[in-house]
Formats: structure tokens, sequence, C-alpha cells
């Protein structure tokens, strides 16, 4: 009995049907069903292994699914490789940033990417102003773009993988976890540009495991538990209590009693 | 957090002050890793200088040294970068042998069948020949490591082993010589030169080469609106550089052919000028240099050194750049093959025996990290100085062979212990 969206009419911008994921007999992914509208955010959620990330990166092409099928724009997609998923105007912030740190900011957001001048060499300098141009916009404090990454702070960092995503014109972004590492001052810019970006007909998945982090931000919230879908629900029909019952005891909204609710805050 | 903002203000008293040791590396930008190793190459060179009696720094000897650079100078270029993504390459001095041998064979047996000795297309021949197959070869290796997923060390280790071997077979053991005439031209030695007057013009076109490359880096800081340096510190920089290298050409041009050589070519006093080999090297040093910070491939090849999994996730063919980085490396070895058989004017299968170290060890102490992700070209090349001055040194004093061992065995644990000193405290 999974909440239905109001936006079941239009074509879904990213549907993942049936995706399937296992390590060696563990199932990390296990019959998931998952979409995306434009200018939507989802809210991707559940604990510590229940697969979401695995999921996820069966979209970017970090991982190839064992079985199921992308659908991008209503059309069947072929995604192997991170290549695959840019060709499709993917792009991916991991938890990890994967950013290399001996390299300065421009090279990490330009990575596999380069602008080049005519000759085929790096054009460096057009890839410095692009990035301070695009800094100037999502972080103006950080300046000292020329430095490796490893010398930069964690909000720092999170800068430069976001401009990365958001420099190719993304049309699907994938976050996972993009506020983890963050104080609040950062959080909170990371959250305007979500809301920006949304406003601009980006669809977002937004990956925690933790319901604070993107109950607010989220349109709708898809629960995941050990390798299931638990259920995908919209925000405003729901409280963060029952989405808490949805992550921890895999109960549908209406189905935990008001005592299995209350032991949540135990 | 203390992420210092460029152009805080610096309080006002300091720039009434008289520049710094310090404040004048920061305002010029250089390298103070390179400039810790010219320190080292100085010391070094002074010790031996004083140790020897005043032989060291004399032109001759110094001309043999740039000869005898070359090789380990043009293989570690390209060891920074197989190091840089991570990987190594123990093979290389095998690789000399077989590679070597099998040029030598080409133009001292196989080839002179049909075309007699020293006909003008031999030494292409082997030449070429020799360059695939040091791309084929180390391409061979980049594979297993890139797609089969051996560990470099164990693939390259194999290769040492397998490369010695087949150069022995290939000639059973035997001596190859003579050399082709023109080939030996690649060696150096004193018909291997361009003479006094072309040294010049070779200097004076670097020197039009810095200013020109002083004067465009400015011209780019204003067009982007960056921080320019004084004026007269980008006038001394050049003035600096174009001082040392046309010094350089000035006090080499002083190392005369032999009379009897010199007699040949009209007699009088002719310098030897610059040596093939050595411009060979520079040649090697500018192009990996471009190759390393200028291209996409050394991009990647940094990018998978400071992070494979971020670079795969970019997108970047990272297994294709892992086999690009061997095979180049192939190459490298190839040209200094060709330089060690024209300079002996012939082939043994001991060729090489040993270099692989000297190789890592000068891309080690020119500041490449074995963690992978970060070394330079120019760092490679006097670090490959800075190993050969030392040899060069101890042969010149009369250190027993056992004992030139143990010293370069030190300083290189040495350098590298300072370094890892420095750069802790550095972060």
């Amino acid at each position: 009995m999974t909440v239905t969206s109001e936006t079941t009419d239009r074509v879904p911008l990213v549907e993942m049907r049936d995706i399937r994921v296992a390590f060696g007999g563990v199932h990390a992914v296990d019959g998931v069903n998952i979409d995306l509208y434009r200018g939507e955010v989802v809210g991707l959620v559940g604990g510590n292994g229940a697969g979401k990330t695995t999921l996820i990166k069966a979209l970017s092409g970090a991982h190839k699914a064992d079985s199921g099928e992308i659908y991008i724009n209503g059309t069947r997609a072929t995604i192997e490789t991170p290549r695959d998923a840019k060709q499709y105007a993917i792009e991916t912030i991991y938890q990890t940033l994967a950013l290399a740190e001996n390299i300065d900011a421009p090279s990490n957001m330009f990575l596999g990417r380069e602008l080049q001048s005519r000759w085929r060499t790096l054009d460096n300098r057009a890839m410095e102003n692009a990035a301070r141009r695009l800094m100037g916009r999502l972080n103006p404090q950080f300046q000292n773009l020329m430095v490796p990454v490893s010398s930069l702070s964690g909000g720092q960092r999170q800068s430069v993988a976001i401009a990365r995503a958001v420099h190719f014109n993304a049309k699907i972004m994938i976050m996972d976890e993009p506020t983890a590492a963050l104080g609040p001052a950062e959080t909170s810019q990371v959250t305007s540009l979500i809301q920006q970006l949304k406003a601009e007909g980006i669809g977002i998945f937004l990956i925690s495991h933790d319901i604070h982090g993107v109950f607010d931000l989220s349109d709708r919230i898809s629960v995941m538990l050990q390798g299931k879908l638990v259920g995908t629900v919209n925000k405003s029909e729901v409280t963060k209590d029952e989405v808490l019952a949805m992550i921890i005891m895999g109960k549908l909204p209406g189905t935990a009693t008001r005592t299995e609710l209350a032991d949540l805050h135990r | 957090m203390t992420d210092a903002l460029p152009g805080s203000p610096e309080p006002p008293e300091a720039a009434k002050r008289l520049p710094s040791l310090s404040s004048l590396v920061r305002v010029t930008e250089m390298d103070t890793r390179l400039l810790g190793m010219l320190g080292a190459l100085l010391v070094i060179w002074v010790g031996f200088h004083i140790w020897s009696g005043g032989t060291f720094l004399t032109p001759r000897n110094l001309w043999n040294l740039s000869v005898q650079t070359a090789a380990v100078a043009i293989m570690a270029t390209g060891m920074v970068l197989v190091i840089v993504s991570r990987n190594i390459d123990l093979s290389v001095g095998s690789m000399l042998a077989v590679i070597g041998m099998a040029m030598a064979m080409l133009q001292a047996e196989i080839l002179p069948r049909w075309f007699g000795f020293d006909h003008p297309m031999t030494w292409i021949i082997a030449l070429v020949a020799g360059l695939v197959m040091g791309a084929l070869l180390g391409a061979f290796q980049g594979v297993i490591v890139a797609y089969v997923g051996v560990p470099s060390f164990i693939v390259t280790l194999g290769g040492l082993l397998v490369w010695r071997g087949l150069a022995w077979a290939m000639a059973s053991g035997r001596t190859i010589a003579p050399m082709d005439s023109t080939f030996q031209l690649l060696g150096g030695g004193s018909r291997g030169n361009i003479g006094g007057f072309w040294s010049w013009i070779v200097g004076v076109i670097v020197c039009i080469g810095i200013a020109a490359l002083l004067s465009n880096g400015r011209r780019q800081r204003r067009k982007f609106g960056l921080g320019l340096r004084p004026l007269w510190l980008e006038i001394s920089l050049g003035a600096v550089g174009c001082g040392v290298v046309l010094g350089t050409v000035a006090y080499l041009n002083r190392y005369l052919l032999p009379v009897r050589v010199a007699a040949e070519r009209g007699g009088g006093n002719i310098p030897f000028g610059l040596a093939n080999p050595v411009l060979l090297t520079v040649a090697v040093t500018l192009l990996m240099t471009f190759i390393a910070t200028r291209i996409r491939f050394g991009r990647y090849v940094f990018a998978i050194g400071g992070n494979p999994e971020a670079a795969e996730l970019a997108g970047i063919k990272t297994r294709a750049t892992i086999v690009k980085t061997f095979a180049l490396m192939g190459i490298l070895v190839a040209i200094s093959a060709a330089v060690v058989v024209a300079r002996l004017n012939a082939a043994v299968s001991g060729l090489g025996m040993g270099t692989e170290l000297y190789v890592i060890a000068a891309a080690v102490i020119g500041g490449t990290s074995l963690q992978g992700g970060i070394g330079t070209i120019q760092g490679a090349v006097l670090g490959a100085l800075v190993m050969q001055s030392l040899q060069s040194g101890m042969v010149l004093v009369g250190v027993d062979a056992p004992l030139q061992d143990v010293a370069a065995g030190v300083v290189l644990v040495l350098a590298v212990a300072i370094d890892s000193f420095f750069r802790r405290r550095a972060t």
C-alpha cells in the first residue's frame, strides 16, 4: 500500500524498476522500485546497510546492477560506467566526495571533462576562471582555489564536490549525505542550494541514514530496510515518527501502534 | 579552521623591512624542495671538489657527469609518472638490456646482411625498432597490472628476471659490437656532440625560452587579474636563469677535443660542446614536463595517484591510463638503451644491471612520493644528477665499489627521511 504521489500522470525523470544487487549471496538491494520527477526532491532513507548507497550506485554508474531496468524520461537507459551516467546528465555527490586530494579545486571540478585549448592542451586559466565564477555563487568565502584539495576545510571540499555536479548542467542529481560533514552555516548553504536547484527543475535524490537531515527538504520519502523498499510516502502526509517507524521497524504509516511509536523515543 | 585567505593583509611594517629569505621564496613562488636539492647538489659538488683535490668541478669532469647522468635521467622522468600512479617499475634495468641487445643485434648482425655496414637506414631502423619494442614491452606489463590486476611490484619483478634472461638468451651471452657509426653519435663521445658554436646557439635559445615563459606568465596573470610579481624580480629571475644557462655553456665549452681528434677537424682548440645525450635529456625533460602538466593524460595520472576511486567515478579510463604510463616508461627505457649502447659501442647481457634502483632513487630523491599522487619531472632529473654526482665523485676520489653502494643507499634513505620530516611539518 505504497502511497502514490499526485504526479503519476507525468513521465518520471528517473524510474528504477526491480533493481537487484547481490554481493556474494547477500542481497544488498532486492527488487527495489523507485522514481523521481522534475523539480522534485526524493529523500532516500534507511539505516546503515539498508542498501541506499548500493541502489544509487546503480544509477550513478559506480556499480552495475545485477538485474532490473532504469528508465530516464521514459526511455530505457543502459548505465554501466560513471561516463554513461554523465551522458544522461546524472551527477553524483558521493558521501566520500570522491576528490583527488593532491590536485586543486578547478582540476577536481573538471576531472574527466577538462577544458582544452585548440591544441588539446589543458586550458587551466579557463577552468580556474569558471571555477571562480561558480564558487562566487556557491561559497563566496572560498577564495584559495589553487591549492591542493588536501589543504581545504570540510566545507570547502564539499563546495568543490557540489560545484562539480552543478557546473555540468545536471538534470538528475544524487546527493549522498551532503551535509554529514558540515557545520550549521554550511548546512544552510547546501539547503538553500538544493531549493534553488529544485526550482530550476532538477530532480534530486537525497540520501541519508537519518530522517532529520532530509525531512524538511524532501517532497517524497522512500525508505529502505535490509535491501528492500519499505515504501514511498508523500512528506506532507506523514510525521517524522511515522517515517522513523518505517526506517527502524519497516512498518508503513498507520500500521505501527501508538506504543511502538512512543518506544522509538525511549 | 585556520584557512588563511589569500591576500590577507600582511602587517604593514613587514613591507618596509628587507625581504627575508623565506618571504623571497614565497614572492618568487619558487619550489622550496627544488631549492633544497640544488643546495644539496652544491654541497656534494664542492665537497667532492675539495676531496678530489680540485678535479671534480673541472669542465672535463662536469661534461662527463652530464653524459653519465643522461640514461638514468631519461628513465627517471617516466618513473615519476609510474610512481605517481601508485605503481612501480622494477624491470627498467633488464628491459634496457633486452632492448639494447635487440638494437645492437639489428645493426651489427641482422641489417648488414641486406644493407651492408653503415647504411644510412641502419640506425633509423634499429632505433625505431627499439622504441616500438619498448612501447610493447611496457604496455604488456601495464596490461597485466591494469587488466589482470597483478600488483606492479610483482609484474615488474618478474620482468626484471624475464627480460634479463632473454637479453642473455638472444646472443647466448656474447658481446655484440660494433654499432653503426651514425648510431654511435647518440652516445656522446668525441663525435657525438654539437661543438662550441651550436652549444652557444642552444644556450641563447634556452634564454629566449626563459624570457618568453616569464613574460607570458606575467601577461596571463594580468589578463585574469591575478597578483603580479614586482618587475625587478621578474627581470632578476630571468637574468639569473640566463646567467646559469650561458655560464654552463661557457664552462663546458672549455673542455676541448683531444689534439689528435682536433687535428682531423683542422686543428686548434675545438670545444666538445654539449653532448647529444645531454640534448636528448633536455628534450625528453621538456616533453615529459609538458605531458605531465599540460595534457589530460598527465592530469589523469596524478588524479589516479591521488584517489583511484575518485578518478574512476569521474569517468577516467583508469586502466587504459595505467597501460599508457607503462608504455611511455618502455619508450623512455628504449631511448636510454640507445644512449647506453651507443656510448659503449657494444651490447652485453649485463647492460643496465641495477639501474632500476638508481632510476627509482632519482625519482624519489626528486620528490616523488611512493604513496602516489606527488612528483615532478624536473625534480627527478635533478635527483638523477644528485645520484650520478655521488657515484662519479666517489669513483673520482677512489672509494671502493662496495662502499659506493653503501654511500648511495645511505644518501637515498637520508634524503627521503629529511623530506618526509619537512612534509610532516608543512601539513
